[in-house]
């Protein structure tokens, strides 16, 4: 049911088409990132370092919009929950987006492009983690409790997939002493994407809370 | 990961009813009551907490201050009223609407506190001292004393204390109603019921009254009917949202401001009633 005060209405649909849109880059900054480092693509590392400035923005004003909304409107219940969630994933995804920057920085650091094998391990990390993403905020968008409970149940596949890279990588360190230093890159690059994985999870708490009322926590053991 | 497992998202769940150990001032229990022909509340039930504030919200029309005026008996004064159910003050469990109680008897129980002020054409302190002639309490220092404790406990002893003799006309609106308050007060009620208190006020008498309401669950229960959402959420324990004559949704007040678990209290809290 609409409200009676159409503003309010405007409002909110402003609002979580901003944090949807927000959600929207960091998948897009995200994806750019591991493309960039897998293609060794310096131009495209630095382009993905300066987007992430897009992020930071939409971010902040995101945040003052909902303050806005708060203090205008007064609203109660899940008119409240959602500039309160609005504001705690807009600082989710901005801290993807930093995550993504940092993948990004590290590309022209690299003493080479990597390997065809580390390349399609991180970039399959990358591609579970960003799809993860693009998931919660389909969820959002389409306001579905149930999808951001499924997102947030299968979180532990990143961080199993992530041990297995990191274990690649360290026995790649092993077996070529040689390749140390980009391997340290690539550590780095395996646990941002892990932490956007993590966002992504803690996104998904968010979206079921505003929609529900309820937190999400001890998750089981699959 | 096992792809297939679906698990189902936890539903809202229904906060648990009242527990059994929390004290309870008043029961109404299935009161259905009538005006002539045309019946203002169906079978509404609700504890009423002891010393805390509890706040009924709703539409106008919906059957709130009905309700409210019930626990003493206003309705007594119109012809064609009538009750049926109970409202049982305890511990003794005395039905408040029942035809066998006096309701003189039940307003030297339950004070009530109007919309608009209403003092006597008297001093300050007669008004105060009213409640307790009608006792029967006329001893010189008791009525003294009394006065001023429930002056102070209204909160307006300070502005009061010397012209306790002037006449309570000379006060300023949220004045009035503080005085007011202290006259519902000095018989010691067990009950003290607020009629949207705060609606003909400032904000600054509006914020002087809610402060006061909420200390004052510490010596007397409160029910409060308001239509400022933000008052019930501020200064109640418990909200009650009634539609139609009927109770819709009663629960500690954290709970019906921050997650409603019936659709009809969210939409009315949000704004969204049609």
């Amino acid at each position: 049911m609409d409200h009676t005060l159409k503003a309010v209405d405007l409002d909110l649909g402003s609002l979580s088409h901003a944090v949807a849109a927000l959600g929207d880059l960091a998948v897009a900054q995200v994806r750019a990132a591991v493309d960039v480092f897998v293609r060794h693509d310096l131009p495209g590392a630095e382009k993905v370092v300066r987007a992430d400035n897009a992020v930071d923005l939409q971010d902040a004003e995101i945040e003052r919009n909902a303050v806005r909304f708060i203090a205008l409107r007064q609203p109660m219940a899940d008119d409240l929950r959602r500039p309160i969630a609005a504001m705690k994933m807009a600082m989710q995804l901005e801290r993807c987006g930093d995550l993504a920057k940092n993948i990004a920085k590290r590309v022209p650091r690299l003493d080479a492009a990597p390997s065809e094998a580390k390349a399609a391990s991180i970039a399959e990390l990358g591609r579970m983690a960003a799809e993860r993403l693009a998931a919660v905020i389909n969820a959002y968008r389409s306001n579905d409790a149930q999808g951001a409970y499924d997102v947030w149940l299968k979180d532990t596949d990143i961080d199993e997939r992530h041990e297995g890279v990191v274990r690649e990588i360290v026995a790649g360190m092993a077996a070529e002493p040689d390749s140390v230093g980009d391997s340290i890159h690539l550590l780095f690059i395996a646990k941002n994407l892990e932490r956007i994985g993590d966002h992504a999870t803690n996104v998904a708490e968010l979206v079921h809370y505003q929609i529900t009322g309820t937190d999400l926590s001890n998750r089981p053991k699959l | 990961m096992n792809e297939t497992l679906h698990i189902t998202s936890p539903a809202v769940t229904t906060p648990p009813p009242t527990p059994s150990d929390v004290s309870i001032r008043a029961r109404v229990s299935e009161l259905n009551f009538w005006y002539g022909k045309f019946q203002a509340l169906h079978s509404v039930s609700m504890p009423i907490q002891d010393n805390k504030v509890t706040a009924i919200i709703g539409p106008s029309g919906c059957g709130k201050s009905t309700l409210l005026r019930c626990f003493n008996r206003i309705h007594d004064l119109y012809p064609g009223a009538r009750y049926e159910g109970a409202i049982e003050l305890m511990p003794d469990g005395l039905n408040l609407v029942s035809r066998s109680v006096d309701p003189i008897l039940v307003r030297l129980m339950v004070g009530m506190v109007f919309q608009k002020p209403n003092p006597f054409p008297k001093s300050i302190y007669e008004n105060v001292a009213a409640g307790l002639y009608v006792r029967g309490i006329r001893n010189r220092s008791e009525v003294d004393g009394r006065v001023e404790h429930a002056l102070k406990q209204a909160a307006i002893w300070e502005e009061v204390q010397d012209r306790l003799k002037k006449p309570a006309y000379e006060l300023s609106g949220g004045q009035q109603q503080r005085l007011c308050i202290a006259r519902a007060l000095a018989p010691e009620p067990k009950l003290l019921l607020l009629d949207e208190p705060t609606s003909a006020l400032d904000p600054i008498a509006t914020a002087k009254i809610e402060s006061l309401i909420a200390d004052l669950a510490n010596d007397v229960t409160v029910v409060i009917v308001t239509h400022n959402m933000g008052q019930a959420a501020r200064i109640s324990d418990q909200t009650a949202f009634m539609h139609l004559g009927k109770l819709v949704e009663y629960g500690e007040t954290e709970q019906i401001f921050t997650n409603p678990t019936v659709d009809q209290t969210r939409d009315y809290i949000t704004g969204r009633f049609g």
